[in-house]
């Protein structure tokens, strides 16, 4: 409760000076991701301009888009938080694995076994949480060891379960249309068919957004990844916090693992393993920094796009698809450096201002 | 003054570290509205003192007296509920984030829209802006992390976030180290605004000249203990100077040293002597 003892004088407007533009587009946490994008859309533009140019281009890039940005919002959220998580790319596996054997093999509805894969990644991401918080070992170690736990599992239980390695006929079960309209079906715009997981896309990152940026949760999130032991001695709950937001990154993992599973009417074992380097690298792209405490949704969003772009656009190109990841490798590289480099000199320019304030 | 009961104080207080001994026996008296320096040489157990005061330590032995009622602090936090609140040189403001986000962390205010509830950012930066302007700092743009701003400008925010968050005591372990003459004499201008606001202000400092024009009341610590206790006119300030150089220690040293001078080199016995001298003071 502020005191009431401090009177509030306001401060006259032409005491206010404007932000210089360049500053402030200095200040963009995304601008790595949005020139990254520029360039690389221009590159498959002049390479090829026939299927680029088009609708089907469009959706053929937002289709992996979508799906990965959902990833990567929660993983971006969790790294400006100061923390990384490793199992989320098996996650989307694990999720579907549970998911399509309670349903296939007890022979339940696919919605009560789609929550209780829900249930089943709030608990793994709650573990995660409490064991980071609670040992204060590194969170890349704990969710390694997550990762390599479930990895095995999602393999010796699904050869245990169907002697294969894979789960089919998921959509022969009760529920399953309901369940792949929602979460996962091809709609028609101007003729072209776009995955109704772009839908969720949007929403989730104008969501995450709005906690981030206007609710006191994303001052907190802010806080704890910037520096969590002053944040708890200001009265912030950093630890809640942290839980929290892995038990949003595994909840991520389980919505990209039903939509998988309603799209390919089957889960695979294998599925997802890998891609949590692909999250955290578009989160990165997207200005989150390794160290926590700063970060963008929407820049990790357009990270998304740019693999997006990348991967339908090597196929585009007619490049050998086996560059797909040194090209990322590259992207990663350069959009660091951007952003390193803006960052670094939006640092200068209020320095400098600050100098001139108190020594001028 | 002295008749009128201390807002925080501590009484027969020590505080073990396994063996070594950071406080022991140490009696203090702060009171509202006055400038308490805590003085004394590196490990006379300042910081020890203050972490006991703003709850990050339990003292091993002794009382903790809050407006006339003994307390036990377990943390930090119910410290700062209370109304004790502590500055530390870097550990108080988070540098990636902006002046609004770190004025008002812990303590957002809000807003309705609809059925739910979000950051009143309008209210929050224009506060920063006219609170810091009223302290003298002008705040042209609220969006600035505050890693960007200047030693003085940080340890000025996090005085004036206290002071508007009703803090009744005021905790400052070196405020002022590190930084230029300028800076600091914006520092000491908050102490007295806190002071006049009826705030006690303790004020960690090595430095006798930021100690001696802020200071009502000064109390010298010396290997854990209490070396002197004095109000600001029982003293002048070349006893504060000597007092916080080691008193008769350092005459004892000058004298030595001036004896090394005289004496002719290569003959063994007084370095050992000179150490001595230092090592005690
Ligand atoms: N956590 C701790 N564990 C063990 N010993 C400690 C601890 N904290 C302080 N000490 C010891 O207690 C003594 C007092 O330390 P303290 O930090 O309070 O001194 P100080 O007066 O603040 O010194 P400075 O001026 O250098 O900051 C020192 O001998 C120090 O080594
Ligand atoms: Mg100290």
């Amino acid at each position: 409760m502020p005191a009431d003892s401090v009177r509030i004088a306001p401060v006259p407007e032409e005491q206010l000076v404007r932000v210089g533009f360049v500053r402030s587009a200095f200040r963009r946490v995304e601008i790595g991701a949005l020139i990254g994008a520029v360039a690389v859309w221009l590159l498959f533009a002049a390479v090829a301009p026939g299927n680029w140019l088009s609708v089907t281009g469009v959706a053929r890039i937002l289709d992996p888009a979508s799906t990965l940005g959902i990833m990567a919002i929660a993983v971006a959220l969790l790294m400006i938080g100061g923390e990384f998580d490793l199992s989320t790319g098996v996650m989307t596996g694990t999720t579907g694995l549970v998911a399509g054997l309670l349903s296939t093999r007890m022979g339940w509805n696919l919605w009560p076994a789609m929550f209780v894969a829900l249930l089943f990644a709030l608990g793994i991401g709650y573990v995660n949480g409490m064991m980071v918080t609670r040992t204060g070992l590194p969170s890349f170690i704990v969710t390694l060891a997550t990762f390599f736990v479930l990895r095995g599992a999602n393999v010796g239980v699904t050869r245990l379960v169907t002697e294969q390695v894979y789960v089919g006929g998921i959509d022969k079960t009760a529920g399953f249309d309901l369940a792949r309209a929602i979460f996962n079906t091809g709609i028609d715009v101007f003729g072209v068919e776009f995955r109704s997981s772009i839908i969720w896309w949007v929403v989730i990152a104008v969501l995450a957004s709005w906690v981030l940026l206007r609710t006191k949760y994303g001052s907190w999130i802010f806080a704890a990844g910037g520096d969590a032991n002053a944040a708890r001695n200001l009265g912030v709950p950093a630890t809640q916090v942290k839980v929290a937001l892995f038990m949003t990154t595994a909840t991520a993992g389980w919505l990209v693992g039903m939509m998988n599973i309603v799209r390919l009417r089957s889960a695979v074992a294998s599925q997802g393993i890998g891609q949590e380097f692909v999250y955290i690298i578009a989160a990165t792209i997207g200005g989150c920094l390794l160290t926590g405490g700063y970060g963008s949704v929407i820049g990790a969003s357009v990270g998304a796009i740019i693999f997006g772009m990348a991967q339908v656009g090597i196929v585009f190109a007619g490049w050998d698809t086996d560059w797909f990841y040194s090209f990322l490798g590259v992207m990663l590289l350069a959009a660091v450096l951007v952003n390193n480099y803006t960052r670094r000199r939006a640092q200068e320019i209020s320095l400098a201002a600050a100098k001139a304030r108190t020594e001028g | 003054m002295a008749q009128k009961q201390p807002l925080l104080e501590v009484r027969h207080v020590s505080k073990m570290f396994g063996s070594v001994i950071a406080l022991s026996d140490v009696s203090a008296q702060f009171y509202a509205g006055e400038v308490t320096c805590l003085l004394g040489d590196n490990g006379a157990g300042k910081s020890t003192l203050i972490k006991i005061l703003s709850g990050v330590y339990q003292p091993t032995e002794g009382d903790y007296i809050f407006e006339g009622k003994k307390v036990v602090l377990n943390s930090p936090r119910e410290a700062l509920a209370m109304g004790i609140a502590t500055v530390y040189q870097d550990l108080s403001l988070i540098p990636l984030m902006s002046v609004w986000r770190n004025f008002f962390l812990g303590e957002e205010p809000e807003k309705r829209f609809g059925p739910i509830k979000g950051y009143d950012i309008k209210f929050a930066k224009e506060t920063v802006r006219s609170v810091l302007g009223q302290m003298g700092i002008l705040i042209r743009d609220p969006d600035q992390p505050v890693g960007t701003m200047s030693g003085g400008e940080r340890q000025s925010i996090a005085i004036s976030r206290a002071i508007y968050f009703g803090a009744k005591v005021l905790i400052l372990d070196e405020p002022t180290a590190a930084l230029g003459v300028k800076q600091a004499g914006l520092v000491l201008h908050h102490i007295v605004q806190a002071k006049r606001r009826g705030l006690a202000v303790i004020f960690i400092t090595h430095n006798p000249n930021h100690a001696w024009p802020v200071g009502d009341h000064f109390i010298i610590l010396r290997r854990g203990r209490v070396l002197g206790d004095y109000r600001r006119d029982e003293l002048t300030q070349a006893d504060l100077m000597n007092l916080m150089a080691g008193g008769e220690d350092l005459v004892k040293l000058q004298q030595e040293l001036a004896a090394l001078l005289e004496a002719p080199l290569g003959v063994a016995g007084e370095s050992p002597n000179v150490q001595e001298v230092i090592s005690a003071s």
